[in-house]
């Protein structure tokens, strides 16, 4: 009887951000000038994919209580890389992408083995391994360029039936095909379980370090796919700081947008994704309403801010003081 | 005296001593490829560079030793270069109070983040990015996005490309002052040794009687006013603003602090080891172009070195 | 099964140190399946460590431990629990975040086609649930949800669902409820007829004598006695965990003269939320106030009530007969209040410990030696060699960390810490709790002194003969009100131990186990 109420309340976050999705969506798609048509659905899913996928890459580690500030530099270093490798015979473009998936793997791995193994902090970590991933990226496209297969940049970034646009598609096997699996999965669990208590999780005997290392690695790996995913839509390679790190900001803004709790254990990638998707609508409201884009960065800014602040309303129901020094 | 000796070597933090180490191993290493690099002029010119780092690590390195972090640099910094060039075109007055105005937008802006660390317990990492975020919108709006056309005051360039005695270039003793003052702050004032508490336990601080709240509030304010300062004395080296003129000051400034031995975790650290990793990044970010290694390169030893030496001395405990 | 010669579980010659310290040494212990195997033993006689090891969470330093007559060793929990030895832990093991299905199949959830079978798993916990007597918790609810009795009884389901063979509950019944108290010991006796062993901590020697088979005595990390239970009194057995008698470490209490100062604390109708009802108080000049009861009654809320940590206080709190508000702790310390709290846990609430000696002692009294926000450095060295002097706190230097003194000199400095501040209303939390029992003669002595020079000091502790030994009166505190104040020599353990379970005054001397299952 009471199965629904509970089932509600742990997906509270996710279909907040979803039903705010939609409603800002709406407001979109109908002032828009050119009508809730197609053509729009497709622009606007190609970008918010993009963040959307870099928001989940975000999201693994945030479970475990964690934070990657090197994910937006990941997708610039595999946008890069994906813009000299992806080219070519089939064989060679197959090769390219498992080339560019590997790569942003590796760049997981690196991130968590410093930081389960070397114990160092995730802030500092990834910071500094942000960095060297941007300077690859450099060493790799001192000036933007490059190109990508067009069949396959054509097809994934076009439409289905010519109304249902691609990218939605891969986004959402995306999320089929890994997020669904892990957050079923004993490792997936473990990894809430980490992020929530450490403490408690390592007491039940829960692998923590596998855990923690495996989500790292996940994050590594979709940072990757956006990275990809954003060589076809540019068809170029470009190492730009600004970029990665616009990302990497926002990739946490739509992770706090989309319920996932930054203090970790709770939240789900879905949520993240409609918190990225609801991110990219509220600057693109601006557009719509002919405001001048100048005002976009303080816009995106002030309701970044806004969401942030949000949370702190449970603060008001505190009653023992030394509840807020945990 | 021996025993003496002896004690003063405890004292001596061995993160502090390998950042010195490294600095004589950085600068044997850069004589044997060009002489020039023990030159007093070379010297000079690196401290006075390392100065700008070196007032804007030293917010970064109040604010860790709390216990939290500053991602608000690389804007906060912009809007201390770009409200103090924007002061001095609004003639005598404007121009006159170009420098404090510049430092006060930035107290402003540190007193959001403070707020939103102190009193909505908002992760620090979070509230600075979303300040960094409004303080960009507002410079992008102020601007319309391009670089300010104000140029610098005749103070901003005289304190941050003068000289004034023995040729000691003026911003290095701002420096100087800044550091100075923040030792006393630390070593000398209740307000310091609360800092150190709130960094090491602030559950501790706050049922000692310290107003945590309140300090923790003030100290993001003066990290925030030693970003726009540092912002200040870059538009006036470079006698305007830029966009985006605060980027390449967010790793340097966390690198600085961390590889002089604080915790970033806070609590620990001390304001010479600041010092040393404040003199050791401007070094090696020297060197690597004066060698002719691209910014590329540059960035990936950057990285790969902060970690080495974390992993060196930075490690935490293992729990079990 | 095992043959009756081969005990089920036995340990030998097992010792662990931390740093310097000896948790434990060569102790022995044999656990037979079909019996309830109770511990006893005072804070820091080894208990913990003793669980610690036998669940895999830390490993012996040397000795062996067998099972089934043959040698094992644990790398981790998880091995522990494979083994069949299973703990209930006193801080809970639960993740908050997920749910009571979640948390009690977290270590070795079912699986179909590798993925988590959520039906199974809440047949599972359902199942567990039922066993524990618990099947009033939903299996989908989350764990931070619940309140602590709630946890601890799904605590209790998560253990059950890993079928152990060995089961060890560490206070496991210390924030239940009496009625769930009586539901766990029906589980726990049916366990032990399933041919379970079970290992039981506890500090309430009412339940002891209620569910024990056997018993074992740990002191100063030692086992020192194993009896069957029944075949020792009470007194022998305090005598046992104690070691000595217990009197003479209390210094004579002093006669209060008749005054017509007002009381320099009185507390009129506080209360806090459903944790504190209706408490008045008073303290006088050079009084020591109790605050009794069993753990957990509300006697740490009232302290930080009054040290200005809880929001939303109601009631009223005078000082020296005037209304006074006290906001915070800074308000609390401010010279015209002069109030002071030796907080609960000296690690997480008392210092900072990778600070030196000397920056913690002086660290709440800083107002006090500073001008103008600037540390009078000489006053500070001498305040702090002062009070070095005065509790004769051994350690190399002040500029050592803090936390590499022993446990008892830390107790010390965060008491120094705050008798730099002069107080006048000193309130005391558990002080003496995990520490040698040299220091604690040490601090009950000081407690007096500080007394005979007039300050008002109340006294919350979890050892009753601490209560008897320095208090002038007792309030025993139950489900956060004053049910009984115990004055002079009306503080005896009998009283304490009768009023703390919420009997009547008429009934002290009746069988106390029966009070857990009213």
């Amino acid at each position: 009887m009471k199965d629904w109420r509970y089932r509600l309340s742990e997906h509270r976050g996710t279909l907040l951000a979803f039903v705010f999705f939609i409603l800002m969506f709406v407001i979109y798609a109908s002032n828009h000038p050119a009508g809730f048509t197609a053509n729009v659905v497709q622009t606007a899913a190609n970008k918010g994919v993009l963040l959307a996928l870099v928001a989940v890459a975000q999201t693994f580690v945030v479970l475990t209580a964690g934070i990657d500030l090197s994910v937006g530099m990941v997708f610039v270093l595999t946008n890069c890389l994906a813009s000299a490798i992806v080219v070519g015979s089939p064989a060679m473009v197959g090769l390219g992408i498992v080339g560019v998936l590997l790569t942003g793997l590796i760049c997981g791995a690196i991130n968590g083995a410093i930081v389960i193994y070397g114990r160092l902090q995730p802030i500092v970590t990834t910071i500094a391994t942000g960095a060297v991933y941007f300077g690859i990226a450099l060493a790799m496209r001192p000036v933007p360029g490059g190109d990508v297969d067009s069949d396959l940049s054509d097809a994934l970034t076009g439409r289905l039936f010519g109304v249902l646009p691609v990218s939605l598609i891969a986004l959402f096997v995306v999320v089929l095909v890994i997020w669904v699996p892990f957050r079923r999965s004993a490792i997936g669990r473990a990894t809430y379980a980490v992020g929530s208590s450490e403490v408690a999780a390592y007491m039940s005997g829960v692998p923590v370090q596998a855990a923690k290392f495996f989500a790292y690695v996940l994050s590594g790996l979709i940072a990757s796919m956006a990275g990809l995913f954003l060589t076809f839509i540019t068809a170029s390679g470009e190492a730009s700081a600004a970029n990665g790190g616009s990302y990497t900001l926002y990739s946490i803004a739509a992770v706090v947008l989309g319920g996932v709790s930054l203090f970790g254990g709770s939240g789900s990638a879905i949520g993240a994704i409609f918190g990225a998707l609801m991110f990219r609508t509220i600057g693109d409201l601006l557009f719509v309403f002919d405001l001048d884009p100048l005002w976009q960065p303080l816009f995106q800014g002030v309701v970044l801010l806004a969401a942030v602040c949000l949370g702190s309303v449970r603060l008001f129901q505190i009653r023992n003081r030394l509840d807020l020094f945990e | 005296m021996n025993t003496r000796a002896g004690a003063l070597w405890r004292k001596v933090d061995p993160a502090v001593a390998t950042a010195f180490g490294c600095i004589v191993l950085l600068l044997f290493l850069g004589s044997l490829y060009s002489s020039s690099f023990l030159s007093p002029e070379y010297l000079l010119q690196q401290l006075k560079v390392a100065s700008f780092l070196g007032v804007i690590a030293t917010g970064m390195m109040l604010v860790i030793l709390l216990g939290q972090i500053d991602l608000s640099v690389p804007w906060v910094v912009a809007v201390g270069g770009m409200m103090s060039t924007a002061a001095t075109g609004w003639g005598p007055t404007g121009e006159a109070f170009a420098i404090p105005f510049g430092i006060l937008c930035g107290v402003a802006l540190g007193f959001a983040n403070g707020f939103g660390v102190a009193y909505l317990r908002i992760p620090s990492m979070i509230i600075t990015l979303a300040v960094n975020a409004v303080a960009q919108g507002l410079m992008v709006v102020h601007t319309g996005g391009f670089s300010p056309q104000d140029s610098s005051s005749a103070a901003m360039r005289f304190i941050a490309t003068g000289h004034t005695l023995l040729g000691v270039p003026n911003a290095l003793l701002v420096w100087a002052v800044v550091g100075g003052a923040t030792v006393f702050l630390l070593s000398r004032t209740t307000f310091g040794r609360a800092i150190y508490g709130i960094g090491n336990r602030e559950r501790a601080a706050y049922l000692s009687g310290i107003r945590t709240q309140r300090v923790v509030l003030l100290t993001f304010a003066i990290a925030g006013g030693l970003s726009a300062f540092g912002g200040v004395l870059l538009a006036g080296y470079a006698s305007k603003a830029a966009q985006a003129m605060g980027d390449a000051y967010l790793l340097p400034s966390i690198a600085a602090v961390v590889l002089g031995g604080a915790s970033i975790l806070g609590g620990r650290g001390s304001y010479i080891g600041t010092i040393a990793g404040v003199i050791l990044i401007t070094l090696l970010q020297s060197i690597l172009s004066v060698v002719q290694i691209e910014e590329a390169g540059r960035q990936v030893i950057y990285g790969a070195v902060i970690i080495a030496m974390l992993l060196l001395y930075g490690r935490e405990k293992v729990a079990r | 099964m095992a043959s009756p010669a081969v005990p089920l579980f036995s340990m030998d010659g097992v010792s662990k140190r931390y740093g310097g310290v000896k948790a434990l040494e060569k102790a022995n212990l044999t656990v037979e399946a079909a019996q309830i195997h109770a511990i006893l033993g005072e804070n820091g006689a080894g208990k913990s460590t003793l669980i610690k090891i036998m669940s895999g969470v830390v490993a012996p330093d040397e000795g062996r431990m067998l099972l089934d007559g043959r040698e094992i060793q644990f790398a981790s929990p998880a091995a522990a629990n494979q083994a069949g030895i299973v703990c209930i832990f006193q801080e809970l093991s639960l993740v908050p975040d997920l749910s009571v299905a979640d948390n009690i199949c977290i270590s070795n959830p079912p699986k179909r086609f590798g993925l988590i079978d959520r039906r199974a798993q809440r047949r599972i916990a359902e199942e567990a649930l039922a066993r524990a007597g618990a099947q009033d918790i939903h299996p989908m609810a989350p764990v931070k949800d619940l309140p602590l009795s709630r946890r601890q009884m799904v605590e209790i389901a998560k253990a059950l669902a890993r079928n152990p063979r060995v089961l060890i509950l560490d206070e496991a019944t210390s924030a239940l409820t009496a009625a769930d108290v009586a539901k766990v010991f029906v589980v726990l006796k049916r366990l032990r007829a399933e041919g379970l062993a079970l290992l039981y901590i506890s500090h309430r020697m009412h339940e002891i004598a209620e569910l024990a088979d056997q018993c074992t005595v740990f002191r100063n990390g030692r086992n020192v006695a194993t009896y069957r239970a029944g075949t020792k009194s009470d007194d022998e057995v305090v005598e046992l965990m104690i070691g000595r008698e217990y009197s003479h470490v209390f210094p004579p209490k002093q006669a209060l003269a008749p005054s017509a100062k007002p009381p320099v604390l009185e507390v009129r109708h506080l209360s806090w939320l459903d944790r504190l009802k209706d408490i008045s108080l008073s303290v006088r000049a050079g009084e020591v106030v109790g605050l009794g009861g069993l753990d957990g009654q509300g006697q740490r809320e009232l302290l930080l009530a009054l040290f200005g940590v809880l929001r939303g206080v109601s009631g009223e709190i005078l000082i020296d007969g005037e209304r006074a508000s006290v906001s915070s702790p800074s308000a609390a310390k401010a010279k015209k209040i002069g109030m002071a709290l030796i907080p609960e846990d000296r690690k997480t609430e008392g210092l900072m410990l990778p600070m030196s000696v000397s920056v913690n002692l002086s660290f709440a009294a800083l107002d006090r030696i500073s001008s103008g926000g600037i540390v009078d450095r000489a006053k500070e060295r001498q305040l702090i060699d002062e009070m070095i002097e005065l509790l004769a706190i051994r350690t190399a230097g002040t500029d050592i960390p803090v936390g590499s003194l022993s446990g008892g000199n830390q107790q010390k400095v965060v008491i120094a810490k705050w008798l730099m501040v002069k107080p006048r209303i000193i309130l005391l939390n558990d002080p003496t709790r995990g520490i040698d029992v040299g220091t604690k003669a040490e601090i009950y002595q000081l407690l007096r002194k500080l007394a005979a020079t007039g300050a008002a000091i109340i006294f919350y502790s979890t050892d009753y003969d601490e209560l008897i030994g320095c208090c002038d009166r007792v309030l025993v505190l139950y489900d956060g009100a004053v049910k009984r104040v115990l004055v002079g020599d009306e503080i005896t353990e009998r009283a304490l131990i009768s009023s703390a379970l919420n009997m009547s005054a008429q009934s002290e001397g009746a069988d106390m186990a029966s009070a857990t299952s009213a």
